[in-house]
């Protein structure tokens, strides 16, 4: 590997932002032809680091160079012009344009210099998608085609624009474990072909499986750069970390007793009156965590919208412990016994303005002890929230600190302390470590497993296969709005995968 | 190692943290006025208002130079002792004696003056002061609930109409039951008002922006119909003039400082000053004020949460009415005692709140301030208290209107204010 030749050298890179060193004098490099992986836990540093390669941060201290010349990346543009290119987490693609008009834009071909050429920019994509074996029809609309193939056009669109570098952001995140698999393929051809690919990602498997070398970084520093050979899951966390992680969850055999969440022939609609759950029905069993699998947005939302109470079904019945909640309110929902940690966070399971004293109130603010007739009693509300800061271990603040100035893994223990704290009889989890590093993650799942041996019933939703699989004891496939699918815990990640993508049902019509 | 309280920096720049997009690639996603303004009232403490404030004099102060040639520091000095604090200066040299002591002290200012021209003025100030302490809460209440209620200038005049019916009938009644029964209907009268549009967000949608500003409309032209000429209220003894009956004496609030008969300054002032404790202590210490600060922060929190947000809504501008009702009984009955058609046409003081609260950045105190601020401007620019010397009667006036868009727009330019701020930070 020694003898292909330096594209990328970031040299010392540090940046500041005020209260935080993003990067503290990182370094990383990046051969000809090579996949090398970014990894580190979310604030980490990776994103910066990129966004400095792309133009859209300058560094305070350090010096890039490409291809052995000193270069200095103004803007995306300056960053295009050198041969980065980069493919963000969000696509930036406009969803009525085709795939050719989504790759050639701002550098389209044009008769006469005016008129596009739409002809012209439909051949250069074909021959762009066969040279680099990244199939996609050029006149199909974004909007139609699957999300792996949007991210192929995202993929297009830097080779478009001649990219030698190209910087993947956390890519596997909104893939199937088949997409993921082809995208794999993906860049091995494209690595054969001699372009250099920086490979961002907090998933250690996929990085020790895909990646040349892989450099760790921790709270803005460098930790190491190593080889992908010999470096094993475990090693890597470590280095993540800082620490040795428990990455498999220990759990006891589930005991199942009595069911307390029951959802019967449940239909749901959302906001634009589309049918998304489509005659949904199972129980949740005190003792077990039962998981929904599914890729995003088949119907996952509107179901636990629906199970919570905030969102009426359209027919169909939620049973909570034995009380029927199907049209309650979320109050009720609540008090017959429901705990739910919502999937975002941010925007719904926390008022991030407020402190975690009252954001640990928000359930029970209107009754005894919190308050009576009306008076709130803010001494009773951070008595509680002293209380569960440490029972939960939350790091960062006190129970007068302001929520959102909490890294994601606090906020997340907040919220379960809350929900916990109500002793609930069934626990709806929905994406419970989205976002989470690996510390907190392994919290999040070790304390799921507890409420299960408590005694209560689990109902964890998640897109996260490995999460699905290793915390579950038995698990629902959603596809489309409908269970097309259960499976015991021992069920294989390909299995589920071709359950959640339709079960052999033929989808590549749609494309 | 402690990390930094409560992320006060964190909100201002792209700090890397989970689960949000630390790079700021993601879609760009404009915010909102509300957004943006939410951000700078985290943001700076007490530093961004003082900064806008400084800015707007200063811009002011170079309008004063460009249009006159005068200087502005002549002006705002003109305006300060208009305004009537030259009271708390001129008259040194009294003693006052401690109560129970022989003890004397020092004071710098005359408390047996209450009729000297510095003396009228700062009454005046604290008239004005006292209205838009209340209209400020207005729109500062409907604000902590995420709205923007700009139709405070309706709501006040519907307590104005209210308070000047119930006050110029009834003229048997004892006076305290008449003055309570006067400002009750008036809040109610305004609570009413804002409720309409509240009612409407919650039920439709409706924009409260869009309600209010009609709402206005349709209060200011109600009024012009009841006291117009041949209006149902219009005044019963002066048939050609288009006025409202006179509050009958039984129901003036009383006057405790200055000349009852020369506008000194009624009771009204400890009522406002009593609606920021109420403001403060409904916002932080009920579960009413809960409710409507979780859903001004983040309604979709707040409906996981169980709070209905409807009613929050429903409720928060009726509340935020309320003040504003309460406003416009206190200057019915505390000085105007009539309403003229004009007087409805032309009055600003509810749009004025606007701005205090916006510099105020709807705290209680923030509020008191920017009251204070504004009514000493209004005040120290009315042409009476100036010397056309110094400069324009027709500048003078318009000056208070000047600066006071210099701060709404200042603060809806937070980022100005904010990065002037960082610089400042960053030098350090």
């Amino acid at each position: 590997m020694s003898e292909r030749p330096l594209v990328l050298e970031m040299r010392n890179i540090t940046k500041r932002f005020p209260g935080i060193v993003a990067n503290d004098d990182v370094s990383f490099d990046l051969r000809k032809g090579e996949v090398h992986a970014l990894l580190g836990e979310n604030g980490a540093g990776k994103s910066t680091l990129m966004n400095i390669l792309y133009g859209l941060y300058h560094p305070d201290e350090g010096e890039i160079l490409i291809n052995g010349k000193q270069v200095r990346l103004g803007s995306p543009d300056a960053a295009i012009e050198a041969g980065v290119g980069m493919v963000h987490q969000h696509f930036m693609l406009i969803p009525v344009m085709t795939v050719a008009e989504n790759i050639v834009l701002a550098a389209e071909p044009t008769y006469n210099g005016v008129l596009l050429d739409f002809g012209e920019a439909e051949q250069r994509v074909r021959e762009l998608s066969e040279r680099f074996g990244l199939s996609v029809d050029p006149r199909a609309r974004i909007e139609d085609i699957t999300v792996g193939q949007q991210q192929r056009v995202e993929i297009l669109k830097a080779l478009y624009r001649n990219a030698q570098i190209l910087a993947l952001d956390e890519p596997t995140a909104v893939l199937t474990p088949q997409e993921a698999r082809e995208l794999f393929e993906i860049v091995r051809g494209l690595t054969e072909q001699g372009t250099s690919i920086v490979f961002i990602s907090h998933k250690l498997r996929e990085v020790a499986e895909i990646a040349d070398r892989i450099t760790v970084l921790r709270r803005g520093k460098l930790v190491e750069t190593l080889p992908a050979e010999g470096a094993t899951e475990a090693s890597l966390a470590r280095l993540m970390v800082g620490r040795d992680v428990l990455l498999r969850v220990d759990k006891t055999q589930a005991h199942p007793a009595e069911p307390l969440l029951t959802v019967d022939d449940l239909h749901v609609v959302d906001d634009r009156a589309i049918e998304q759950v489509k005659g949904v029905s199972f129980e949740v069993r005190a003792g077990e965590i039962v998981g929904i699998a599914g890729i995003d947005g088949n119907g996952q939302t509107e179901l636990i919208d629906a199970m919570t109470g905030l969102r009426k079904p359209l027919s169909g019945t939620v049973t909570v412990a034995g009380e029927v909640v199907t049209s309650a309110s979320v109050q009720e929902h609540f008090d017959a016994g429901l705990g739910h940690v919502p999937e975002d966070r941010q925007r719904r399971g926390l008022v991030l303005e407020f402190s975690i004293a009252e954001n640990i109130a928000v359930h029970d603010f209107r009754s005894a002890p919190d308050s009576r007739l009306g008076w709130l009693f803010p001494r009773r509300l951070l008595e509680r929230a002293v209380r569960l800061i440490k029972e939960f271990d939350v790091r960062g603040g006190g129970a007068r600190t302001r929520a959102g100035g909490l890294s994601g893994g606090n906020q997340q223990k907040v919220v379960l302390a809350r929900e916990i704290d109500r002793d609930p009889r069934v626990l709806i989890a929905a994406q419970p470590t989205r976002g989470l590093d690996v510390g907190a993650i392994e919290f999040v799942h070790r304390r799921l497993v507890e409420e299960r041996d408590e005694g209560r019933g689990v109902l964890l939703v998640s897109l996260e296969l490995e999460e699905i699989l290793s915390l579950s004891d038995r698990i629902l496939v959603l596809y489309e709005g409908e269970l097309v699918g259960e499976f015991p815990s021992t069920v294989t990640e390909e299995e589920l995968g071709v359950a959640m993508t339709g079960g052999g049902r033929a989808k590549e019509a749609v494309a | 190692m402690p990390r930094p309280r409560a992320g006060r920096r964190m909100t201002t720049t792209p700090a890397p943290g989970p689960g949000v997009d630390p790079s700021g690639l993601g879609p760009e996603k404009r915010a909102s006025f509300i957004e943006r303004y939410g951000i700078s009232q985290r943001a700076e403490g007490l530093a961004a208002p003082l900064i806008t404030t400084v800015l707007a004099f200063l811009v002011g102060g170079l309008v004063v130079l460009v249009t006159t040639g005068k200087n502005p520091l002549t002006t705002y000095r003109a305006i300060f002792e208009g305004a009537g604090f030259s009271w708390f200066f001129d008259l040194g040299s009294n003693r006052v004696g401690l109560p129970f002591s022989d003890a004397t002290i020092w004071f710098p200012w005359n408390v047996s003056d209450a009729e000297s021209v510095a003396a009228a003025n700062l009454q005046q100030t604290l008239i004005v002061t006292t209205t838009l302490i209340l209209t400020g809460l207005t729109v500062a209440f409907a604000f902590r609930c995420g709205m923007f209620n700009i139709g405070g200038q309706g709501q006040y005049l519907a307590g104005s109409i209210w308070a000047v019916w119930i006050g110029s009938s009834f003229s048997g009644l004892n006076p305290f039951l008449h003055i309570v029964l006067a400002i009750a209907v008036a809040t109610l009268g305004g609570a009413v008002w804002a409720g309409i549009a509240g009612f409407l967000k919650a039920t439709v949608g409706a924009h409260e922006v869009i309600t209010t500003i009609m709402l206005n409309w349709v209060a200011i032209w109600v009024g012009s119909f009841l006291f117009g000429l041949g209006g149902p209220l219009q005044n019963d003894l002066q048939s050609s003039v288009p006025i409202s009956n006179d509050v009958v004496e039984n129901a003036f609030l009383p006057v405790f400082w200055g000349d009852a008969l020369l506008q000194g300054l009624h009771v009204g002032l400890f009522l406002a000053l009593a609606a920021l404790v109420v403001y403060w202590g409904v916002l932080n210490r009920t579960t009413l004020g809960y409710g409507v600060r979780a859903v001004g922060f983040n309604p979709e929190a707040a409906r996981y949460g169980g709070i209905g947000v409807a009613r929050n809504y429903f409720l928060a501008m009726a509340i935020s009415g309320a003040f504003a009702g309460l406003a416009g009984a206190i200057d019915v009955l505390g000085w105007q005692h009539r309403l003229s058609t004009s007087d409805i046409q032309t009055s600003q003081l509810g749009f004025i709140g606007i701005a205090v609260a916006l510099l105020g950045r709807n705290t209680a105190v923030g509020v008191a301030l920017a009251a204070l601020l504004f009514g000493s401007l209004v005040t120290g620019t009315s042409t009476r208290n100036l010397d056309p010397e110094i400069f324009q009667p027709e500048l003078a006036s318009n000056l208070t209107l000047l600066i006071q868009g210099l701060v709404v727009l200042f603060v809806g330019a937070d980022i100005l204010v904010l990065w002037l701020l960082r610089r400042a930070r960053g030098r350090r």
